[in-house]
């Protein structure tokens, strides 16, 4: 199926140039906490661009019925469904991995995506460019959650995924010349690595234009 | 008593919501240009915080416990602390209206500040604590104290940001880090700084 140029750029323009968290700047909270491994942050990723495309294609078919005033209860309440929703999902077939996510889980509800998402594409347009735009912003936050968490679980413990990609016999305990990076596992350095990634970013598409 | 004051003084520190956790950040980053308006926004942030919290931490002992409704507890949370924002909108702007100018804007922001709702995920989480362990909630005291030390210390951690920013304003950035990425990177540092009272022990 041949996709029409707005189609395209519904859905692959948040992954680049329109990217949530780095251009729009939602959806921080998570993509900070949820980053210290890899398995985590994928599963998050997963996690949020199903909700996101989901609560976008309902909420775009209740657009015309939800009166102006409550909107953001309704919005809320709808996300909120979809978020138990995963959580128990979740706790029934990754039990380990829900257990790592913790509260991080319940605050997809009030992560900002999701929210600007609706109010900006969902309450305006039609059902299936609602859910491209969904799903193509979840996936753009899938992204940078992706790229945090590989430079964190690579420098923090050198593994990926859990298994090992530093060999262990450079580590210094076993004679060689290499230590993992604490800093990565701490809270602060996840900030840096974004402001490093937006860094990279702006100053990549700026020579692009 | 000795509880809940330890209990408050680590959730300022220790347990800061934004350099512990990241909650409420959207806002936090969004917010923090002027230290006059994250004033405001950081006194919004702990009075919501200081109704909400108790709220539900009342609704998950009496009511959602019994009835081992727990999975419903995100939608009831999100509908209290959306209910809970109006209320208080409508409540300040007719007895204080100068507070409701101040306020005004930031209050319908709160209902979606992830700061109010991870407040009440951690309690939730907390109440099945040891109540001998420092980070136990074992009443509604200790809910009280839980909610204003988050509020506080969200409260300092956004104005020392906004004046790190307002300074900024004067220095030479370089240009694809100006804004956003400097003050991520900004952030981080001061969570660094903040690192140091983790090994705080009350």
């Amino acid at each position: 199926m041949a996709l029409s140029q707005k189609t395209k750029e519904t859905l692959l323009g948040p992954l680049n140039a329109n990217n949530p968290v780095v251009v729009q700047v939602l959806g921080i909270c998570s993509a900070l906490a949820v980053t210290v491994q890899l398995k985590p942050a994928l599963v998050m990723g997963v996690a949020v661009t199903i909700i996101v495309a989901m609560s976008n294609v309902i909420i775009s078919l209740l657009r015309n019925t939800i009166p102006m005033r409550i909107r953001i209860i309704v919005q809320l309440v709808v996300v909120a469904a979809l978020v138990t929703l995963v959580s128990e999902v979740l706790k029934a077939f990754a039990y380990d991995v829900a257990m790592q996510l913790s509260v991080y889980i319940g605050l997809i509800i009030t992560n900002c995506i999701l929210m600007g998402r609706l109010e900006a594409f969902a309450m305006t347009n039609k059902v299936w460019d609602s859910f491209l735009d969904g799903l193509g912003n979840g996936l753009g936050y899938a992204a940078i959650l992706i790229i945090v968490a590989f430079f964190r679980e690579l420098f923090g413990a050198g593994t990926l995924l859990g298994f090992r990609v530093i060999p262990e016999s450079w580590y210094v305990a076993n004679g060689g010349f290499y230590e993992n990076c604490g800093m990565m596992m701490m809270p602060a350095m996840a900030l840096i690595i974004v402001g490093g990634i937006i860094w990279a970013h702006r100053a990549i598409n700026k020579e692009e234009k | 008593m000795e509880h809940a004051l330890s209990l408050f003084v680590r959730s300022i520190f220790a347990d800061n919501m934004i350099f512990a956790f990241f909650l409420g950040m959207c806002s936090y980053l969004a917010v923090s240009k002027t230290v006059k308006t994250s004033l405001g926004l950081g006194v919004a942030v702990t009075f919501v915080l200081l109704i909400t919290l108790p709220v539900n931490y009342l609704l998950q002992v009496y009511v959602l416990n019994p009835l081992n409704l727990g999975y419903l507890s995100f939608i009831l949370f999100i509908a209290v602390i959306a209910a809970i924002v109006q209320i208080v909108e409508m409540v300040v702007e007719k007895f204080s209206p100068s507070l409701y100018a101040s306020l005004g804007i930031f209050l319908p922001l709160i209902a979606v500040n992830c700061a109010i709702m991870g407040g009440s995920l951690f309690m939730q989480q907390r109440i099945l604590l040891d109540p001998e362990n420092v980070k136990a909630i074992a009443n509604i005291g200790d809910a009280f104290a839980y909610a204003l030390g988050s509020g506080l210390g969200w409260l300092v951690a956004i104005c020392c940001l906004a004046g790190i920013r307002e300074k900024m304003e004067y220095n030479d950035v370089p240009k694809p880090l100006q804004g956003l990425g400097i003050t991520f990177i900004v952030v981080g540092l001061m969570a660094m700084a903040f690192m140091c009272f983790s090994g705080l022990n009350i």
